[in-house]
């Protein structure tokens, strides 16, 4: 079975790729390849500084931004659905947390202070969870294509951005907060446990409950799913939420890392979350990925960034590289069967 | 004619061009500067960019595909169109086509990959947008071009007519090339055997090759086509801007969708029209326009934009939604 060309990727599967089941499925398998031979290359010719501990980390520092966004737009990817509005989503959560907690923050210590952050902190996913109901609601309850009306909210949630605090930045953030994007516990930067936080309960979601088996149905064959006695429609509207929460989890990373929030910051992210959740192994067509999947890509892209940042190349070519990646990964399959070799 | 108009009222067109109107009686009778002839003639030579590429992608979508790339082919086509124009001191119609076949290159390499290797058009997109502008940027440095030929940074002006306040108005680069290259899209799409197959395509791939179409053909044109059309509109831009800057034209390609998509055209493939991708792009520029001179801040354009859109096919949406149910009815 785990030489199947398509293994079964029902609920118990993503569990267990997630805990690293490495040969059982053959995307991962391909993927995990790839970066053994990326990080040997890169090895031979940058050599011990490429190992060091302060490239590690710096690589787990840089990895959860990108992740979780990610993530965010995965879940949409899987059940055929698509989120353009993430990435203004984050942006509006960071602006409105990193607004409370620059105005209304009394003092650096007690109880008040940590309240206003946990108070900060829910508005921002209040926020998102509006914006998450609202792209549910016109997607799945007026039948709108997903990528017309992300578009839409991802226009509009921008301009509230843009509109509130005139394009300007808002900076200087509780020490807290920025210890959370800068800071390490037993070495292992913050960011990266949130992005562990946020992973493992989506992958048990995703995996483990009725939940995600609806998600990935629906991606296959919605009509199916519907006449099968799920409330698709339900399902679709909590996707949505829960890739904006996601979002707004990413938003607060973002703005612990730059101890600062701003309407347009890491736009150029939003095709390569794509990007990252297609190398993975997400079809974007829905119905299938994996979290496992996802992860070893950003891993993999990461990788080529920090390389390529090593060695002094531009972070254009590293698009570049990503790009070419991409075609290559989705093309092996297919070239394959072209020539008749069956995988 | 009773019949067609009926038929008129029903579509999505006629929900669009009843907006606009609304929204041009409302600004012609509120601000003063809307229905003049030189912010007419100001609105067609700023959106002239956007409309060009939209006629390629509508092309694009109602075969059934996505592009995203075009941005980033834009961006090359310039560049080494200026660049070599600067050098070798071209003309009118050699830099055209240049950009055109630059275009048509870039263009040809997205329809390969959809194609023979299978691989779904909004991945094979995204992948080539990160590596044409990657390595445009990579290997220009980012550089701008500041300096054009002076032919080129005259532009040309055609009908030239000067009103009784000395402002001159007429038809210039922006203007010509956004009426032929709209013209040409209506002609192939209606006109030709071509332009019925790409419908075909869109609307059932499976029924359009068991037909015997050839697809990998019809692909080609459609994202070859899409890429001359990126080719003029760089061309154009360059000439608006004056100048060529490798990294402001990425991030505009989802505008360029907002309207073909705000026209009516199905993601889903084989539905849209030249004349609703009119619509939308008109509708786009005129209520930014109008939110200008109605003063609202531009920092909330934005958000006007967005709420436009969703309200647009969500009530798009809506209707559909109303006729389905009166056809089950009847």
């Amino acid at each position: 079975m785990s030489n199947a060309p398509h293994p079964p990727r029902g609920p118990d599967a993503a569990l267990m790729s997630l805990i690293g089941s490495l040969t059982g499925d053959v995307t991962n398998r391909r993927l995990a390849i790839l970066l053994v031979a990326l990080v040997a290359v890169f090895g031979l010719i940058i050599g011990e500084g490429f190992f060091t501990k302060a490239t590690v980390q710096s690589m787990a520092f840089q990895l959860p931004e990108l992740g979780i966004l990610s993530l965010a737009m995965m879940i949409t990817l899987i059940s055929g659905g698509l989120n353009l509005s993430i990435i203004s989503t984050a942006n509006l959560c960071a602006l409105a947390m990193a607004y409370i907690m620059t105005k209304m923050l009394p003092g650096t210590e007690g109880f008040a202070f940590v309240g206003w952050q946990i108070v900060a902190i829910a508005v921002g996913l209040l926020i998102a969870s509006i914006i998450g109901l609202v792209n549910g609601f016109i997607i799945a309850y007026l039948g709108v294509s997903p990528i017309l009306t992300t578009l839409g909210t991802m226009t509009m949630v921008k301009g509230i951005g843009i509109g509130m605090t005139r394009g300007n930045v808002i900076s200087g953030l509780p020490d807290s907060i920025v210890f959370l994007g800068n800071g390490t516990v037993l070495g292992i930067p913050t960011a990266m446990l949130v992005f562990a936080v946020v992973t493992i309960p989506m992958a048990i979601a995703l995996g483990r409950t009725p939940f995600g088996a609806a998600t990935y149905m629906i991606g296959s064959n919605e009509k199916a799913t519907q006449f099968s006695g799920i409330d698709t429609k339900r399902v679709i509207l909590r996707i949505y939420v829960i890739s904006s929460l996601l979002a707004a989890v990413a938003g607060l990373v973002m703005m612990a890392r730059f101890n600062s929030a701003n309407a347009s910051y890491a736009e150029s992210y939003l095709l390569v979350t794509i990007l990252a959740a297609v190398l993975g192994g997400v079809d974007p067509m829905g119905g299938f990925g994996k979290i496992a999947g996802v992860i070893l890509s950003l891993v993999i892209l990461q990788v080529i960034s920090s390389a390529f940042n090593l060695l002094n190349f531009s972070q254009f070519l590293t698009l570049a590289i990503w790009g070419a990646i991409l075609v290559g990964v989705t093309a092996v399959p297919n070239i394959r069967k072209r020539l008749g070799l069956i995988d | 004619m009773p019949e067609n108009f009926a038929r008129f009222r029903r579509s999505h067109e006629f929900w669009l061009l009843s907006v606009i109107l609304i929204l041009v009686v409302g600004l012609s009778v509120m601000t003063e500067g809307f229905l003049t002839l030189q912010n007419l003639f100001d609105l067609l030579t700023s959106y002239a960019f956007l409309g060009i590429l939209a006629s390629g992608l509508l092309v694009v979508l109602i075969s059934g595909g996505i592009d995203i790339s075009f941005t980033a082919t834009a961006s090359i086509a310039q560049y080494i169109t200026m660049l070599l124009a600067n050098k070798y001191g071209l003309n009118w119609f050699i830099v055209f086509a240049m950009a055109s076949v630059v275009g048509i290159a870039l263009g040809a390499i997205n329809a390969v990959l959809i194609d023979r290797l299978n691989i779904s058009s909004i991945i094979v997109s995204i992948a080539t947008l990160n590596i044409f502008y990657g390595l445009l940027v990579f290997i220009t440095g980012g550089k701008y071009i500041y300096s054009l030929p002076p032919w080129f940074s005259h532009g040309i002006y055609w009908f030239e007519y000067v009103d009784a306040d000395e402002i001159s108005y007429g038809i210039n680069l922006q203007i010509l090339a956004l009426a032929v290259m709209f013209t040409l899209t209506w002609l192939i799409l209606n006109r030709t055997n071509i332009g019925r197959q790409i419908y075909a395509l869109g609307g059932n791939r499976e029924a359009a090759q068991r037909l015997g179409f050839n697809v990998f053909r019809l692909n080609i044109l459609v994202y070859c086509y899409m890429g001359l059309t990126a080719g003029v509109a760089s061309l154009i831009q360059a000439q608006l801007a004056q100048s060529v800057a490798p990294t402001v034209l990425v991030g505009k390609e989802l505008d360029v969708l907002a309207a073909v998509v705000l026209g009516g055209a199905s993601l889903a493939g084989g539905v849209g029209t030249v004349f609703g991708t009119i619509l939308g792009l008109t509708l786009l520029a005129v209520m930014q326009n109008g939110l200008i001179l109605l003063g609202v801040s531009s920092y909330y354009s934005q958000f006007f934009v967005g709420l436009v859109i969703l309200l647009s096919v969500s009530a798009t949406a809506l209707s559909a939604r109303r006729k389905r149910k009166g056809v089950m009815t009847e």
